[in-house]
């Protein structure tokens, strides 16, 4: 039997340490939903969303209450809606939005991933109507979340998608200004975008996936920093066993959730994706970790090295406890989702540029960052095209989620509400990228894919 | 169905029989049991058996949430498998 102490454990990690299942996301093909007519391709999509996923919510609480692991969210990823929508005679695909977010709202899940593009070696006729559709699709809906895969190791770096996607940002944050910006939360721009990611904003059901699916996206950065606490100035080897050991529990928890959901839905299980999510709350952040390990602030010289020992112990542990670990996997560094990265922020100890340094070794990118309303769209299509560039070229993803918040300057506050967060509006070079980004066309894929 | 039962609280007279009399009125059977009181906290854990419980796990569950609170108690049921899981290879 299961002795005392380790019961008493698990209670203390789900009361007191926040751990919990980030997310069960269900995957669903949208293929067969495309029809020349636009109303009937969004009916098709609106009842195929309906009766794949309408037991997915009370799924997911029965689950919840019965192995008393909280389960903070139920979501969807789709097919990538340039795909289905590209057969359908319209200028806009605003209406596929609408259909998707009806059907959210109807099966009770928070958000529904894949208004989506693959244009990282090209835009085809649907892709950049997409594309277009984007800021006005994000402003009209409220659960609907979009990302757009500009760079590939395979296929170099898309660089007029790249320009693109700096203007459509800024379009998306003047059409939800009074929001704060809000419609650039819910839009990520990719580089190496992964098909089985559970984890919102960027989640959308790849071509490569079956019919439907379930993922499981684990979390629990307080039961990592907990662990921390009790090797208080141990070296390096004990810090790397003590996360391997933790993250090994997580998703044990993860797998058995994942297994439990798919087997009650009756729907295949896909992957757990071992990923260190922070939210919000006060004892949920990656911040904290690195700051336990012995750094006064993150941001300050040492924050890279710490998350590259934290994102590869994280992986290492659960690797074991899963019979399939896929999405992201590692550690999210979103700003505005982690009490501590922005009190980092706020007292100017974490930069951009730090990020950038991070996102090298940690497993997304440039996530949740609020910058100034008057940054120039080539400003962002540039900060993209780093990021883009340290994907493709260290075999990662990489993305970027970045919100220019309209009307406010450096050190403004901007609330996102729930699990997006509150931002400190930081600062960009004021150099100008524009010549640059003008030029267009594409950055070549690095030597490093010529791997046959 | 097995399942551990956890019972923590301010320690006073009877907490053992309140919560097994709710736990016996439903079907559920105790098949282990284990308690202490450290510095006036009292901690329970119980290994029961609610394969004949009456009532749906997750309205047991809800039930004894309820009841516990109606005497200040955190009671939880939760099912063996997570602990299982976590713990062991």
């Amino acid at each position: 039997m299961i002795n005392k102490s380790e019961i008493l454990q698990t209670i203390e990690m789900i009361d007191q340490q926040h751990l919990d299942i980030r997310t069960i996301t269900m995957g669903i093909s949208l293929r067969d939903c495309a029809d020349p007519d636009v109303e009937k391709s969004c009916r098709k999509v609106y009842e195929k969303i309906v009766s794949k996923a309408n037991m997915l919510v009370k799924t997911g609480e029965d689950i919840e209450k019965e192995f008393g692991i909280p389960i903070v969210n139920k979501r969807i990823s789709v097919t990538p809606v340039s795909l289905v929508a590209e057969s359908s005679k319209t200028i806009s695909y605003v209406p596929f939005a609408e259909a998707m977010d009806k059907a959210a709202k109807e099966v009770g899940v928070n958000f529904i991933g894949g208004f989506s593009a693959l244009v990282h070696k090209g835009f085809t006729v649907g892709d950049r109507i997409l594309i277009d559709s984007i800021p006005e699709a994000l402003a009209v809906t409220e659960r609907v979340c979009s990302s757009v895969n500009v760079a590939t190791t395979r296929a170099g770096i898309n660089m007029d998608a790249v320009k693109l996607m700096g203007d459509i940002i800024l379009k998306g944050a003047e059409k939800t200004k009074d929001a704060g910006g809000m419609a650039c939360a819910k839009l990520v721009v990719f580089a190496n975008a992964v098909e089985d990611n559970p984890f919102m904003a960027g989640a959308f059901h790849g071509v490569g996936e079956p019919e439907c699916v379930i993922n499981v996206g684990v979390s629990g950065p307080g039961v990592v920093h907990t662990a921390l606490k009790s090797c208080a100035g141990a070296p390096f080897d004990i810090v790397a066993e003590t996360i391997k050991k933790t993250a090994f529990r997580i998703t044990r928890m993860g797998q058995l959730v994942a297994r439990e959901a798919s087997r009650r839905l009756d729907v295949p299980f896909g992957v757990v994706d071992l990923s260190l999510a922070p939210t919000p709350a006060i004892g949920d952040s990656v911040a904290d970790i690195l700051e336990e390990l012995g750094l006064e602030s993150v941001g300050t010289h040492g924050t890279t090295a710490a998350l590259a020992l934290l994102n590869d112990a994280v992986k290492k542990g659960g690797v074991m406890a899963s019979g399939h670990v896929g999405g992201l996997s590692g550690a999210f560094i979103p700003v505005s989702e982690d009490a501590g990265m922005i009190k980092a922020v706020k007292r100017g100890a974490l930069s951009i540029e730090k990020l950038e340094a991070m996102t090298c070794v940690c497993s997304v990118g440039l996530d949740m960052i609020a910058v100034p309303g008057d940054t120039p769209g080539s400003t962002i299509a540039a900060i993209i095209a780093d990021e883009a560039a340290i994907g493709i070229v260290n075999n990662k993803t990489t993305a970027v989620r970045i919100i220019p918040v309209p009307g406010k300057t450096v050190g403004d506050s901007v609330d996102f509400g729930g699990l997006l967060g509150t931002a400190t509006v930081m600062p960009v070079n004021a150099f100008s990228s524009r010549a640059f980004i003008e030029r267009g066309g594409r950055i070549p894929a690095p030597l490093n894919a010529l791997r046959n | 169905m097995r399942a551990i039962v956890t019972v923590i609280g301010k320690d006073k007279v009877g907490i053992i029989a309140y919560v097994c009399s709710i736990l016996a009125k439903n079907g559920v059977n105790v098949l282990d049991i284990s308690q202490t009181v450290l510095q006036e906290y009292f901690t329970m854990i119980m290994l029961v058996d609610a394969s004949g419980c009456s009532l749906p796990f997750t309205d047991l569950s809800a039930l004894l949430k309820e009841e516990g609170l109606r005497e200040s108690l955190s009671v939880r049921i939760m099912r063996e498998d997570i602990f299982e899981a976590m713990h062991r290879i």
